[in-house]
This record gives structure tokens, sequence and C-alpha cells, in this order.
């Protein structure tokens, strides 16, 4: 069978799957289309939100960030996994006890405020639909590639997909299609890694290779890789990182981000108990953290595996780097693999020397005395898990298992984003502002008609992606970590923020968060409207504009506290509402009123 | 009634000593030990790199997923002593 026809079967039998259960799980009321009936078992859930939450790039671009920065970017490991901490400490639990069905909708209730309302609305929106294309075009890439169909062909394949089952299911559908879809994605994950930690290290458990011995060179797998980059020029894979501020707040906004995101919290509305609100954050941080454990071993050994493809001397026990430097392969005689990506663009050669030979290192460094003139090969970050399989010269179903895999990441989180956006326009906006007294099978055609709106909307921009394309994961979680996570979180923890904090505190992070970014990136990301170049000695204290969100927060719940302790304390029923989210006693089910 | 709420005061400040405590260890091993501590740590070698970049690879998270589960499991056993179980 041709590689063709194998990632075929592996797509198009996941995608049966995902239909059949859409045609088993259809939703027959607005709780079934919001809160999937809210019996979801907590094993189950945890399930659920490792889909929801590990999008296309937790799957493609994550451990191609890693592999680049090495030590530096371990920040995106610990950001994005460490931000179930404070949802399980901070908000999960409350937020169930509620018992409503959006975020927008407590925040409504607890501030007594439709502007607060809505200003939580718009934030979500922004905030989801940033995210959301970025998930459709990795849908597109991943079709192009496997199934050699072009990118718009793949994204209006990949919508009908999620429509059928979202708009069909609601929630109940996009639960269970997640939990096939986390299976699939993990499948897909570990076993290229297995594979290439047994090649490697001899250890079959990727995490722990990372920490072995690379049985080619007898040396641990990490100074391996430290003397092979730097003999190339490029700075040591676990070398320190001197912006240690930048690197906590970066770390911290994405925390904090994770927190906030409206999709990720919706999930926890689904189980019966506040006890399984608490369960099911375990569990999903389980669920997420196998893949999160295995892609930093994934990123350093596909590392490795491309530097000495390239100079295949460096692979064993090296006496003299410059010699084994000295010797790369010919052009001509590069791997099929490389050929492959190549017409993608994502992998491009210029024989800069002429000499018909790949040199590949870091050209900020000088080596005019190996008779280099720059570096000729560019390797795009997201194609080292995509390629990896074929890195590791793995056998023909692996890659189709790939494609399977990062489709159904990118598919799962479009399906989580697109029913917190609707669910946003029909619960919110329809039923709580435009038309309050609309019935309950009119609320789940509203919600179904939008869901089919976010969805065109979102499939337009992910086959046009507007030129901020790279920046709108950063703008997604500054957002969600300057307004949405402090003002639920005060919301909970103190009874003495009233509705007038609320709506300055969210104002206002938000606001020092954008124009915090748009001062480097460009007025709503217009290139060359910018006021200072995006470099890190223009940043204020060396704050990176992608670490501003955690700033945003602080200013937030700085502003929302004193603008509350300078006016009146919240009316006496907003303060026992306070007190009943506290304790876990008489939630019953999510109920609509 | 005024036994019933200082009954509920009481384990609302036994939660948030206990997430206070559960934050110190989130703290610690991210922004403490990842991070900011590393060079402190750096003389104690794991698999031919230091306790520092073990904490930002594996270690965080690892300790990430025990505290929510010790936290869910202390909160069980809260409610149940404070009667405010489902």
């Amino acid at each position: 069978m041709s590689q063709f026809a194998i990632n075929i079967l592996f797509v198009g039998a996941s995608f049966a799957i995902y239909i059949g259960i859409a045609i088993w799980a259809k939703a027959g009321s607005t709780k079934d289309f919001y809160v999937a009936g809210g019996g979801v078992h907590p094993i189950t859930n945890g399930m659920a939100i490792g889909a929801d939450w590990m999008s296309a790039a937790s799957f493609i671009s994550m451990a191609g960030l890693i592999a680049a920065g090495g030590y530096a970017n371990s920040t995106f490991l610990m950001g994005w996994t460490g931000g179930y901490v404070l949802l399980a400490l901070l908000l999960a639990p409350y937020l169930r006890k509620f018992g409503k069905f959006t975020v927008p909708e407590f925040i409504g209730d607890r501030f007594y405020s439709r502007t607060a309302r809505m200003v939580a609305v718009v934030c979500l929106i922004v905030a989801s639909l940033t995210y959301v294309i970025g998930q459709m075009a990795g849908a597109g890439v991943a079709f192009s590639r496997f199934l050699e169909v072009d990118a718009t062909t793949g994204l209006i394949i990949a919508a009908v997909v999620v429509f059928f089952y979202s708009v069909l299911g609601g929630m109940k559908g996009i639960t269970y299609t997640q939990v096939a879809q986390y299976i699939v994605l993990i499948i897909a994950y570990t076993i290229p890694a297995v594979f290439i930690s047994l090649e490697l290290t001899g250890n079959p458990l990727p995490p722990l290779g990372l920490f072995s011995e690379h049985s080619a060179s007898g040396e641990p797998l990490l100074s391996k890789l430290n003397e092979v980059v730097s003999a190339l020029g490029f700075d040591a894979y676990t070398a320190m990182v001197d912006n240690k501020l930048n690197m906590v707040l970066f770390t911290l906004s994405l925390m904090i981000g994770t927190a906030g995101l409206p999709h990720v919290i919706m999930r926890f509305f689904t189980v019966p108990k506040v006890a399984d609100a608490r369960w099911s954050a375990g569990w999903a941080l389980v669920f997420i953290g196998l893949l999160y454990l295995t892609a930093p071993a994934v990123a350093s050994m596909a590392r490795l595996n491309l530097m000495t493809t390239i100079y295949p001397d460096m692979a064993g026990q090296v006496e003299n780097y410059d010699a084994a430097a000295a010797n790369p392969i010919a052009y001509e005689n590069r791997p099929e693999w490389i050929r492959t990506w190549e017409e993608t663009g994502l992998i491009t050669f210029d024989d800069k020397n002429s000499d018909g030979d790949i040199q590949f290192y870091n050209d900020s460094t000088d080596f005019s005395d190996r008779g280099w003139s720059g570096n000729e090969l560019t390797v795009n970050n997201d194609i080292l898990v995509l390629a990896n399989p074929e890195i590791a010269n793995l056998p023909s179903w692996v890659i189709g298992l790939i494609a399977a895999g990062g489709l159904a990441a990118a598919l799962s989180t479009a399906a989580g984003l697109l029913l917190a956006i609707s669910s946003a326009i029909s619960h919110d906006l329809i039923k709580g502002a435009i038309n309050p007294g609309i019935t309950e099978r009119g609320e789940l055609r509203a919600a179904r008609i939008s869901m089919s709106i976010a969805i065109v909307v979102a499939t337009y921009l992910g086959a046009n992606p507007p030129g901020f394309a790279a920046q709108v994961v950063a703008l997604a979680f500054g957002i969600a970590a300057a307004s949405l996570f402090p003002v639920l979180m005060m919301g909970i923890f103190s009874k003495r923020v009233n509705n007038k904090g609320a709506i300055a505190g969210m104002l206002s992070g938000l606001t020092f968060t954008l124009v915090y970014i748009f001062i480097y990136k460009g007025w709503f990301f217009i290139p060359g409207t910018n006021n200072l170049a995006d470099t890190p000695e223009n940043w204020v204290l060396g704050i990176s504009p992608l670490s501003i969100g955690a700033v945003g927060a602080i200013v937030n719940f700085a502003v929302a506290y004193l603008v509350s302790k300078s006016s009146e304390e919240p009316p006496r029923e907003i303060q026992e509402l306070v007190e009943s989210v506290r304790y876990p006693k008489g939630a019953g089910g999510a109920v609509s009123h | 009634m005024a036994d019933e709420k200082s009954n509920a005061e009481a384990y609302w400040k036994a939660n948030v000593r206990l997430i206070t405590g559960c934050l110190i260890v989130w703290a610690l091993v991210s922004y403490g030990c990842a991070i900011l501590l590393r060079p402190l740590l750096s003389s104690i070698p794991v698999g031919g790199t230091d306790l520092g970049f073990w904490f930002a690879q594996q270690g965080s998270i690892l300790t990430f997923i025990g505290l929510i589960f010790f936290y869910a499991w202390k909160m069980n056993r809260l409610d149940k002593q404070y009667g405010l179980e489902e």
C-alpha cells in the first residue's frame, strides 16, 4: 500500500469514529448542548480536557520550540501544565458549584452587572477566535502534507467534520469525540517517541531516555547534544537563561492564561459534583502530562538526529568536532524526508559557498575559517514532530498515525473553542441580553446557528490567516490572563470586590496588556505601526510583550481592589452567593435560570 | 445558625490554608527550582545536566500532578470533617 493510501486509511477511520459518536450523542436539550447533561465521569472528563487543551500548538509545534530553544523554552512545558494547579485550587470547584452554563454568566451574576457580563463575552470571543484560527490553519497544513489536497480543501473537509459533531451534539458530542481524539493523539505522539528513544538510548520510556546514555557515543544524551550544537555555534541546549525576570513572567502568563481560558473552564461544568471537578483536574493533568513528559524527550532526540543526519561524523564518539563539522553530507545525497519537506517550503536549502555540501549552523558565529559563508539549511520548527517518523526511518503506518493524531489535536481544540464562542453568543448575548424570554427550543436553535456561523468564520480566517497569525496565541493567553482569570478568582475569594471594581479591573488589565503588545508588535498587528522595535533592549525591564499578560493580571487585581475599596460593598445577596459557591453542599446539577 | 456559620468559616479557613501551602510548593518547583534557584542547584548532576533543568522539563510537571491529587484528596476529607460534602 502506498503511503498516501495508508494516510487516507488512518485519517478516514478516525473521522468515521468521530461521526459515529456524533450520531450516538445527539443533544436533546440546552443542558446537553452546553454541559453534556452534567453527568460526565471525572476520568472521562479529564481525558476530554486533555484533548480540548492539547491543540495543534502542543502536538505539532511545542517539541519543535523546545528543540530550538532547549532549556529556555521549558517555559511552555511548565506554563501549559502549571495552569491546571490554579484551575483545580482556585476556580474549577467553585465555578462548578455555581452551576451555570458559561463563564460570562458567572461574572454577570457575581458582579450583578450586565456590563461586566458583556465585557467578559467580548474577552471570551476575542481570545477564543484568535486561538481557533491557529487550529484551523494547523489542520489545513496536516491535510496538505499528508493527504495531498490543497490547504483550503483540507480545511473545508475539517470544518465539515467539526460541524457535524459539534452542531449536532454540542458539548455532549464534543465530550465523547474528544475522548476518542485524545486516544488517537496520545498513541500517535508516543509511538514514534518510544522507537526513537530505543534507537538513541536503548530505553523504551522517552522521559527516562532523555536523561540516559546516548548509545552511539556512550555519553549522557544531553551532554552529547550540548557538544554537537556548541560545535556548530548554537547555544548549549541546557544553557542557563540570563533574563530570569522575563522567563518567570512568561511562564506565569502562560499559567494564568491557561487557567482563564473559557473553553477549558467550561469542561468542568460537565461533571456531577464539586469533588468531581477537583478529581477531573488531576486526571486532566495526568493525560496532558503523558504528552508533556514525552515532548522534551522528542525535542532533544529529534534535534540530535537532525544534526547527525547532516553531520554523520558527529553521530558516535567524536575526538575532534572541527573535523567532524568539516564533513557534512552533500546536498545530492540528502535523505528522502528532506526532499518531501522541501516541496512544502518548510525546509529550504541555499548553497551559499557553492561546495555542494549542506552547512547547517548558527551563522551569528563566524565560521569563515571552515570555509562557510552562511547557514544553508532552514528548517521550520513545526515539521519536527510531523517528520520525526521519517527522520527515524519508522514504518509507514506510523506516519499515517501521526497524520490522524495531528488532525485529532487540531479538531478537538477547535470544537471546544467553537462551543465556548457559540454558547457565549446564544446564552449570554441572546438569552442574557437581547431576548431573555427565549424558549428552551429557541435557545438550542440559536446555539446551533451561532455554532455554524462560528465555524464558517473560523474556516474563512483559517484559510486566509491574518498577517499576525503567529502572534495570536500570545494574544489569546494575554487576554485570558489579564482580563478573565483575575475577576473569576476575586469573585470567589473576595466578598468585597464589587461591580465597579470588576469592570474597572478587567478593562484596565486588558487595555494595559493590549497597549504593551501593540507598542512592540504594531497597532492591531498592522505591520509598521509599532512605536518601538520588538527587541530585548527596548523592552521595559526586559519584559517581552509575550510575557506582559502576567503584569496585566496584577494591574487588574490592583485596580479592582482599589476601586472596590473606595466604593460601596456588594449587596447582601451577592455576599451570600459568594458564600454558597465556597461550600460544596447543595450543588445540584448545572441549571439555567 | 451561629454554629453552622462558624463551622463554615472554619472550613473556608482550612481550605485557604491548604491552597496557600499547595501554591507555595507550586511556585517553589517551577519559579524556584527550575528558574531562579537553578544556579544554586547546578552542582547536583542529573543525567548529563543539572537538577534545575530536570525540574524545568519534568520535575515541575510531576509535582503539579501530585499537588492536584493531594489537594482533591485533602479537600474530600475536609468536606466530610465539616459535614459539607454533597
